[in-house]
């Protein structure tokens, strides 16, 4: 079994874990194990020495107190984050990751909080906060369901691409219809939920490109998608 | 308006507000409009005062507690026991227990509020004591962040005239102290054989162990077993007979007690403390017990990931038959991302899920790999197929608030279930 090893990174497990973000990893864990491969999950925390061979990085939103222990230590690993990203690693940041692997986050009272630039997006926090059930469609991925909780604003630069439509709910910001990104092999979003149980089709395109970039090839075998599939019925008909 | 004439509009209300089977925040909505200093008026005569009873978990309970236990010191207490925990469920409550006359015949008034209502409550109507439970991730989608929930109970701590009752080993309410100046501050804790059985959502998924603290409670738990536990306090360990389940309802004692000796002072009887005490029973729907068909059923109440992980801790399911309902109604909170915070790995299988989300949480249960052996959405068929096909063993259902309301209804056809005025 050695061999069909893959590594996923928890970006800062202690301090960026809000709103049942783990349910994330677990899905991640699971479905690789259904697949047949064997999950390693790593844990990254402030002063941790960063990991070797990481095929999948995954990070959650946090609380404000959360996010200002974990941005100075983020920064410092910036350029490691960036260069798996340029290389395929396929990666997984919602809500406050999402926002700090961005250019900045404004905050209301004019802070500049400086993020990575991974990708080019930028925050603004604003006293609203959008909050409520959210369903998002994309092309790729079809119907994207989820819960979204936030104050800061999110506007995408000019090489990113929405990572849905936004049918019901407010999304990135409270301006235009996009909802989270997708630039080469990151994704971001600000959907809880948590996100990938209800959304398979974007948990297996995470997991067949870690794959693959590993091992060069991925045989799917079929899942019982039973109670997802009833489970995102009910969520479509939920009020806001 | 003249008082009496309040007085009697807004039992009118009430009156017509149970006949219509009606909530009990209706009247005092009305009395509110009519007086809006009609709760402050009718508490401030009272010669102990107001107490406060905050946090996320376990604020029914315990306020069931303190006044049982003030009861056993001889004391009058008034309490808003509808469970409406809000200003208006206040007024509405007191419209029930005052003469015609407007006065309140009480030594001392205990409320249980949540965090945000409690907040304007105070700043209207200091209470004398407070005591603050913790804070967990709860409804979310109607306070914000936790840290935002925390700053809510802060503010009562702030308001609090005399003295502040703490849990020690919930770091942001122990933190509380440091911005208090005037109150007297005491604590209620954990001894530390029983830290790691209260994770708090702080350290949930922190590796590194609770540090030892220096602080020095009033009342700590240090032991608790199937039907007993054991309180120290003055350094004197107390062993008690409990009717109440559930190691969070026992920590929650632990306040209790802390609580009533701050009130009560040095000439506390403590026999009858303790007895009463040992008699308390769980509030509806936190871990009581309905007879059904000869065998018992719990119902335990779930809002937050760690009340549910506390309470899958407290139950051993051996033996039993599970059902969870999970509703997603405004009162529950719409945000299903909570279930994803609990492990469900030690129910190794869960007879019927149900709820308006019973689909996420057998989805849930899918990733856990724990066996779900029937899901119907319906909560009365679910039951009543619950019940059928497990006819012969205890049960328990874990449910939300409306679930659990809706679930006590349809109980209360076929069995004897205690009725909430």
């Amino acid at each position: 079994m050695s061999d069909k090893i893959i590594r996923i990174l928890h970006l800062y497990s202690n301090d960026m874990n809000i709103y049942g973000d783990r349910g994330n990893i677990l899905v991640i864990k699971r479905r690789l194990q259904w697949y047949g491969y064997t999950p390693e999950i790593v844990e990254y925390n402030p002063g941790d020495k960063f990991p070797d061979n990481i095929n999948i990085v995954v990070g959650g939103g946090g609380q404000d107190s959360g996010q200002n222990k974990i941005q100075k230590d983020l920064l410092s690993i910036g350029p490691k984050l960036i260069e798996l990203a340029n290389t395929g690693t396929p990666m997984l940041v919602i809500c406050g990751l999402y926002q700090l692997f961005g250019k900045f986050f404004k905050t209301s009272s004019g802070e500049i909080i400086e993020g990575i630039g991974l990708l080019n997006i930028e925050t603004f926090g604003k006293s609203e906060r959008l909050i409520g059930n959210i369903v998002t469609h994309s092309q790729q991925f079809g119907d994207i369901i989820g819960y979204e909780n936030h104050s800061g604003q999110t506007f995408l630069g000019n090489n990113v691409s929405p990572l849905g439509q936004v049918r019901l709910g407010a999304g990135n910001n409270a301006t235009d219809i996009s909802e989270g990104v997708i630039y080469k092999n990151v994704i971001g979003s600000y959907l809880h939920g948590s996100l990938l149980p209800k959304n398979p089709a974007i948990a297996d395109f995470l997991i067949k490109t870690a794959v693959i970039n590993r091992y060069g090839k991925f045989k799917t075998i079929n899942i019982d998608n039973h109670f997802t599939d009833l489970a995102r019925q009910t969520a479509l008909k939920r009020p806001r | 308006m003249s008082k009496p004439l309040i007085t009697i509009l807004g039992k009118a209300v009430r009156q017509v507000a149970k006949l219509r089977g009606g909530g009990s925040a209706l009247p005092g909505l009305v009395v509110e409009r009519i007086d809006p200093n009609f709760i402050k008026h009718t508490l401030a005569s009272l010669p102990l005062g107001v107490v406060v009873i905050s946090g996320t978990n376990g604020k029914t309970t315990t306020t069931k507690m303190v006044v049982e236990l003030l009861e056993s010191q001889g004391l009058k207490v008034f309490t808003n026991r509808t469970g409406s925990n809000f200003t208006r469920g206040v007024a509405a409550a007191l419209l029930g227990d005052i003469n015609i006359k407007g006065e309140l015949d009480a030594d001392i008034a205990v409320l249980e509020l949540d965090e945000a209502h409690a907040v304007h409550f105070v700043d209207q109507i200091p209470p004398k004591y407070s005591l603050i439970l913790n804070v967990m991730r709860d409804q979310l989608d109607r306070f914000g962040e936790i840290d935002h929930t925390a700053n809510m109970l802060r503010h009562i701590a702030n308001a609090t005239t005399d003295t502040v009752v703490l849990n020690r080993e919930d770091t942001l309410i122990a933190g509380i102290a440091k911005s208090l100046n005037h109150q007297k501050v005491h604590f209620f804790g954990l001894d530390d054989n029983l830290l790691s059985t209260f994770p708090s959502d702080n350290n949930l998924h922190s590796k590194s162990k609770k540090s030892k603290t220096n602080i020095k409670a009033d009342v700590i738990l240090f032991k608790s077993s199937k039907n007993y536990a054991t309180f120290t306090i003055d350094s004197k360990n107390i062993r008690t007979k409990l009717k109440l389940t559930g190691v969070y309802n026992v920590f929650n004692a632990a306040a209790a007690l802390a609580l009533v000796r701050a009130i009560v002072g040095p000439q506390i009887n403590q026999t009858k403390l303790i007895n009463a005490l040992s008699q308390v029973t769980p509030a509806f729907g936190r871990g009581e017990t309905i007879i059904v068909n000869n065998q018992p059923l719990d119902l335990v109440l779930v809002k937050n990931p760690s009340g549910f992980r506390l309470g899958l801790q407290s139950f051993d399911p051996s033996g039993y038959a599970t059902m969870i309902a999970i509703n997603d109604n405004y009162a529950d909170g719409r945000d299903m991302s909570w279930l994803w915070d609990v492990d469900f790995t030690s129910l190794q299988s869960v007879a019927e899920v149900s709820g308006i989300r019973a689909y996420d949480m057998a989805l849930r249960l899918q990733y856990d790999e724990v066996t779900v052996k029937s899901v119907q959405v319906n909560l009365k068929k679910a039951l009543k197929h619950f019940i059928d096909t497990n006819n012969n063993q205890p049960k328990r259902i874990y449910c939300t608030y409306t679930a659990m309301l809706s679930i006590r209804r349809d109980l209360s056809k076929i069995a004897k279930v205690e009725v909430i005025k």
